[in-house]
């Protein structure tokens, strides 16, 4: 038997973070592949403790500057879980409101300027352009439009600053909301649009049985709440998510891997998964949308993700737009409190909310004077870790086969990775692609 | 410069959030490609380019032995340095490790902390390798952003205010919560560059644009602690995204000597 070869492609690009894949061949077979995250571990769980609780959206929001808002609504969920806080339907509204504004200028970013240069063979969005100048800018107004919801909502769109436990610090103006809706209405026709244009590129032939996982909610598309569904037929509580899934710590890696605990096998988060197992309940644009597209009833290829993002990146615009219309019409009432009250109590509280890259649990254990005691998050990329190593172990072992090239292959790697939209500053940035072989 | 400047960007320890902001110029981005050859931008582009740089923007903290080797590369191919955000700038929130036990802390966090290799302290750029400009806020300004890349492509030197946020609120005419509501807020003590946004939405400032020069903490947090504050609250406040500047981390470590000496004594 021979020793290993390594083959590493240097860079994994076009992806948020930095981290590496580790190709292991033994015989001309692919023996291994290991997803490596370089990114330095910033120990959030163990600086947020002995911290007044209302720190916990501002601080978990600097775990990762494409989805701040995931964290600061999966982090107060969990404390308003804690704290036995009930929201009112505004706050509840506003929250999706700023949710979609996230998904908004996360997928835009994804679909136009990370992930479609795959389909042309360039190096960037911004090189992409010249081919497809009215696309690209068409994109940049997409998630620019995303940002400003952000902006006029949350204060900002990095790091919005008006969240808090409860609520928000204070409501937006009905003027405000209603500054938005040209915008908005522009902006379900644009993504239309886009998806139309990225459902027409080729993909490549590769489907999985993959078990995809997100949350689930009886009346609409999920976000904020939800019970937790699979493909497999799993739906549980989120307080029951620990007896379902367990995170694994492997020497390669500064994140966790998430596997379902008692198969010990991966699954699969974001928006291919979310599509599939909600799609009855996207908003009605999006879904005659997929049927005209012929998305299939249950994708399985990844690469297909880009037509899930962008029927999402849909979806939020037209929910989006309605919310902003209602609020500008009927707005809250003087007496709406911008955030419930509460009293610090012993306990502990666990909530899950939709990032853009799928399913993201907090949980948190906090002390009669408000202070938190421990905390844990458990970010998308960590839980698709698994999968992204399992599926560049089978694609690559097909292109092998069908005798494609070493340089080729790397490509491939890094071009399946990346329909993941990997977050690699949450898991913990930098792909390496290393290869092993035998020489 | 005749031909387009060569810009690079690099990442340490962070968010990714600030090198974002680069791609959040949305009207701006592709006349900025236009003008700055964008060589090496892992997150925008697979068509890294090898130095040397005309402008490297880094992002992040130096956290680990190997990220102390890599910046010393990156100064070596680099002809103007920028750091970016409170991360580059002052360590940012993973420097409030630099108080804590680092051991204890990766244990609590990773069941197997022999695979994890990091330095007990969060250190800002600036602590390793000569820095040409830094751009504070957490995040950044993306409008800051690119008046500094335009400056530097034209060969000025980059300007951007260093006036506290107190005085954009008044500005946009923004009630003070200090006053009115008795809250603390380190607008009086942070540099501008947010737009004196929190004081805007209700809130008082939580300092993520770094000390302004000059910055009275103590005239401040002794207000604070008239109107009933006490260090258990302030430390905190003082202790997020820019707690290891001198300015925060004095008057944070004053305040803990108060509080370690009995309460209710004031500075």
């Amino acid at each position: 038997m021979s020793s290993p070869d390594i083959i590493e492609v240097p860079i994994l690009t076009r992806v948020e973070g930095e981290g590496g894949v580790t190709i292991r061949l033994r015989d001309g077979v692919i023996e291994n592949v290991e997803l490596n995250i370089y990114e330095p571990p910033r120990l959030f769980e163990a600086l947020l403790r002995g911290r007044p609780l209302e720190d916990t959206p501002d601080i978990t929001a600097r775990i990762c500057g494409i989805c701040p808002v995931a964290y600061q609504m999966s982090s107060v969920h969990a404390l308003e879980a804690a704290l036995g806080v009930q929201i009112s339907p505004t706050i509840r509204r506003l929250r999706r409101l700023l949710y979609c504004g996230e998904w908004i200028e996360s997928h835009a970013l994804h679909i136009h300027l990370l992930h479609a240069p795959d389909f042309f063979g360039a190096a960037s969005g911004i090189e992409l352009a010249q081919r497809f100048p009215n696309e690209i800018k068409r994109g940049l107004q997409l998630k620019k439009f995303g940002n400003r919801l952000l902006e006029v909502l949350g204060g900002r769109a990095i790091h919005p600053i008006s969240v808090r436990v409860g609520g928000f610090h204070r409501l937006p103006s009905r003027d405000e909301m209603a500054s938005l809706i040209p915008h908005f209405e522009w902006g379900v026709q644009a993504a239309v649009e886009t998806t139309r244009w990225v459902a027409a590129f080729s993909f490549p032939d590769f489907e999985q049985p993959y078990e995809f996982v997100s949350l689930s909610h009886p009346d609409e598309y999920p976000m904020n709440e939800g019970d937790i569904v699979s493909s497999h037929g799993l739906h549980i509580p989120v307080t029951e998510y620990d007896r379902h899934f367990v995170e694994e710590h492997v020497a390669h890696s500064t994140a966790l891997h998430a596997v379902r605990r008692d198969q010990r096998t991966p699954y699969f988060l974001g928006p291919l998964a979310r599509v599939n197992l909600n799609r009855d309940r996207l908003s009605p644009t999006a879904k005659r949308l997929a049927d005209e597209v012929n998305f299939p009833l249950h994708c399985r290829n990844p690469f297909q993700s880009i037509i899930a993002r962008s029927l999402e990146l849909v979806h939020a615009y037209e929910e989006a737009l309605a919310i902003l219309r209602d609020y500008a019409s009927v707005g809250p009432l003087s007496s709406e409190p911008a955030y419930m009250p509460y009293q610090p109590k012993d306990g502990s509280g666990c909530a899950a909310t939709e990032a853009p890259r799928g399913l993201l649990f907090h949980e948190y254990r906090i002390d009669a004077a408000g202070k938190i005691v421990s905390g844990r998050i458990i970010p998308p990329t960590s839980q698709n870790q698994k999968q992204i190593e399992r599926d560049v172990t089978d694609y690559l072992t097909g292109r092998l086969l069908a005798g494609a090239t070493r340089d080729d292959m790397a490509l491939d790697c890094e071009r399946l990775v990346r329909t993941y939209d990997p977050c690699i500053s949450c898991s913990t940035h930098f792909l390496k692609v290393r290869w092993e072989e035998p020489t | 410069m005749s031909r387009k400047p060569r810009l690079a960007v690099f990442k340490f320890a962070s968010c990714d959030g600030c090198q974002l902001s680069l791609l959040d110029a949305e009207d701006e981005l592709l006349e900025i490609c236009e003008r700055i050859d964008i060589a090496h931008f892992a997150e925008a582009s697979s068509d890294l380019q090898a130095g040397p740089y005309d402008i490297a923007l880094v992002e992040g903290s130096i956290t680990t032995d190997e990220d102390a080797a890599r910046i010393l590369r990156v100064r070596a191919e680099s002809r103007f340095l920028i750091t970016i955000g409170a991360c580059a700038t002052s360590g940012g929130v993973q420097a409030l490790r630099n108080w804590g036990h680092i051991d204890e802390w990766v244990r609590s966090v990773y069941p197997s902390p022999e695979f994890i290799h990091t330095l007990a302290t969060s250190t800002p750029i600036a602590a390793h390798v000569h820095v040409d400009f830094e751009l504070h806020g957490c995040p950044i300004n993306h409008h800051q952003l690119v008046d500094v890349l335009v400056a530097v492509a034209e060969g000025r030197q980059p300007r951007v205010p260093s006036h506290s946020v107190c005085l954009d609120c008044k500005r946009r005419g923004t009630v003070c919560h200090v006053v009115s509501r008795g809250i603390p807020c380190l607008g009086p003590v942070t540099q501008s560059g947010c737009g004196a946004l929190c004081p805007a939405y209700d809130r008082g400032c939580y300092g993520c644009y770094g000390p302004s020069h000059p910055a009275n903490t103590t005239s401040l947090l002794r207000q604070f602690q008239k109107l009933g504050r006490a260090p258990d609250e302030l430390v905190p406040l003082l202790r997020n995204f820019n707690a290891t500047t001198p300015e925060f981390r004095l008057a944070s470590e004053q305040l803990v000597v108060l509080q370690t000496n009995g309460e209710g004594k004031s500075l």
